[in-house]
């Protein structure tokens, strides 16, 4: 599906620049002016890159957010922090790297940053698991949230994980009980937390860092409560159908911003975060920086009350006896 | 099917007499699905759904439910009109709705209310696995969430029967969200010091299992409930390899350290009794 980092539907685009920069080229070479031909096929390339990427279909976002070059958590530490130091281990079994965690200074501003970190190269990413993980991932979480709500740190959490992994040790280990228990504890903070979906935001697994004042979405990620495979195999019982499943579902920022569960969608360069990175950094530090500035205003009681009313909110259904909402 | 081809075929059709029908009407009889024997409708239901022979815990309606937990004519519901619409124009979801209304005569998978058990008054809420499986959406959500802050406000303890097979795909992420909001109630109850026992049974599994249900400052399940995470196809899927005998089982979890204790139903309500009074 993906060559040369491209993804299929990506191909007339990248052939049609291929073809200018070929004549850029022969231009060069031959000393012959093609200016005029060249800036119409720019006119054309600009043309087909807004009809690519202004009418991305959801199974393309979910391409985009799973592109191998997407940026992964460390980097966005190493761009928009400074000072990062990790801390690591639960204090209870062992130091799952599938979530990265420390503390850092936004402008100067001492904050805690949490991470599913999905790696890198193979053996990074094997190491990390892939960025799926064990009940003790998400307890190292809770200590070092824990610890940011002691010191009156403010919160950043960046959720990009398929899924809490799926294993025997996992559910031996209380995968179900870590997930909730930092459910039930970050509603109980009051620091403030922003949660960023910058990759997959994979059901459970995702939720249980993010749990926020507010919850923020990259452009092209997507977030849902079972991956669309799984749910095509439900469905359908046939799990190459993932591509309607992922609309039936609704899983874009588009969606969740107007199902009311995401407070603003971060803007991604053209073609998706890793065809700028710094940029989208940049995009990312931008907003994290405006949501803080306004959730620093509020008390500790008032931060607590406004990340109960955000979720108490979320849903809906009829009430015959109220009226709908 | 090829299977087909190898099945024997039967050489005369079996017409049940009339009598025959007669002398064993639909429902009076039920065959226990665990060890085989044949069991008296009527004699189950006394023994709450549990088979004389094996003890397997037959699956139980919120209405039976609530009938063996709580004093006679002892509950008032909460919220009984809250109604489950279709936020994400899901393929079939509206008219699955209607038939499992039909089927179980709910208005949808969780039923709570206040009541009171052995004479202590509490919140209590009961999911019911027949409502497309317990799962968890919107209403699910708002209504334990409300039963939550009811229970908080009055101070009661909070029962809640889980019995789910996670969150409902059908309202997609707002379903996921419910976990987040379910547990942000709780911790209300919480830093209110108000008692929420989670008693889970079969089977408490995905979002439900991996919020408010793991919660409970005292954990209780069913003998022999499915409990946890992930499902086994997905498991097994994933480590390619044969899951260990009564894995995520009511004892498996037991083992684990991550209940308080597994329960049988018949000792179940005084159980909670005792709890409640400890409580008091």
């Amino acid at each position: 599906m993906i060559t040369n980092g491209y993804l299929s539907f990506e191909k007339p685009l990248v052939e049609l620049r291929a073809k200018i920069a070929e004549l850029e080229k022969f231009m060069q070479d031959k000393s012959i002016d093609l200016s005029d031909e060249i800036a119409i096929l720019e006119k054309k390339a600009e043309k087909l890159e807004k009809e690519i990427y202004g009418n991305l279909t959801t199974w393309q976002k979910v391409q985009i957010a799973r592109h191998t070059s997407r940026p992964t958590t460390l980097y966005y530490i190493k761009s928009i922090f400074t000072d990062f130091m990790e801390l690591r281990g639960d204090r209870l079994y062992r130091d799952d790297q599938s979530i990265i965690g420390g503390i850092a200074k936004l402008d100067g501003r001492p904050v805690t940053i949490i991470g599913q970190e999905r790696g890198t190269d193979t053996k990074d990413k094997i190491a990390r698991n892939f960025g799926l993980p064990h009940p003790e991932g998400y307890r190292k979480a809770l200590r070092l949230m824990q610890q940011a709500n002691k010191f009156g740190r403010p919160i950043i959490t960046f959720i990009d994980t398929q899924g809490a992994f799926p294993g025997i040790e996992a559910e031996e280990r209380g995968q179900s009980e870590a997930i909730a228990r930092n459910l039930r504890e970050m509603a109980g903070f009051t620091v403030p937390i922003i949660c960023v979906v910058t990759g997959e935001g994979g059901s459970g697994g995702a939720l249980a860092i993010g749990v926020g004042n507010r919850l923020l979405m990259l452009e092209h990620a997507y977030y849902s409560v079972i991956t669309p495979e799984g749910a095509a195999a439900i469905l359908w019982r046939d799990a190459s159908k993932a591509q309607e499943a992922a609309e039936a579902l609704k899983i874009t920022s588009a969606d969740l911003k107007a199902l009311g569960v995401i407070d603003e969608i971060v803007p991604e360069p053209k073609g998706g975060a890793h065809r700028n990175p710094e940029q989208q950094a940049a995009f990312i530090k931008k907003a994290i920086v405006k949501h803080l500035n306004s959730l620093l205003k509020l008390t500790p009681d008032e931060l607590l009350e406004d990340r109960y009313q955000k979720y108490a909110q979320i849903g809906n259904y009829l009430e015959p006896s109220k009226g709908s909402r | 099917m090829f299977k087909d081809l190898f099945r024997k075929q039967r050489r005369y059709a079996t017409i049940p007499s009339e009598k025959a029908k007669k002398e064993v009407p639909e429902g009076v009889i039920e065959k226990c699905p665990s060890c085989g024997t044949i069991l008296i409708a009527k004699e189950l239901e006394k023994n709450l759904k549990v088979c004389k022979s094996c003890s397997y815990h037959f699956p139980m309606s919120a209405q039976e439910r609530i009938q063996s937990i709580v004093d006679v004519g002892r509950f008032f519901e909460y919220d009984p009109d809250l109604l489950s619409e279709d936020p994400l124009s899901f393929p079939n979801y509206p008219e699955k709705l209607a038939q499992d209304k039909e089927k179980t005569n709910l208005n949808e998978a969780v039923v709570t209310g206040e009541g009171t058990i052995g004479g202590y008054p509490a919140v209590i809420g009961v999911m019911d696995p027949r409502f497309r499986m317990g799962s968890m959406g919107s209403v699910v959500g708002e209504k334990i969430t409300r039963a939550a802050e009811r229970a908080t406000m009055k101070r009661y303890p909070f029962l809640l029967f889980s019995a789910s097979g996670g969150a409902r795909m059908q309202e997609g992420v707002l379903s996921l969200m419910q976990m987040a909001k379910t547990s942000a109630a709780i911790e209300k109850m919480n830093r209110n010091k108000v008692l929420f026992v989670s008693i889970l049974t079969n089977p408490t599994t995905g979002g439900v299992s991996a919020s408010f249900a793991s919660l409970g400052d005292i954990n209780i399940a069913e003998p022999g409930a499915l409990i946890g995470f992930a499902g086994r196809r997905v498991i097994e899927q994933t480590v390619r390899q044969r899951l260990p005998e009564g894995f995520q089982t009511a004892e498996f979890l037991l083992k684990h350290g991550q209940l308080d204790m597994v329960c049988s139903r018949l000792e179940l309500r005084d159980t909670l009794i005792k709890i409640l009074e400890f409580h008091a």
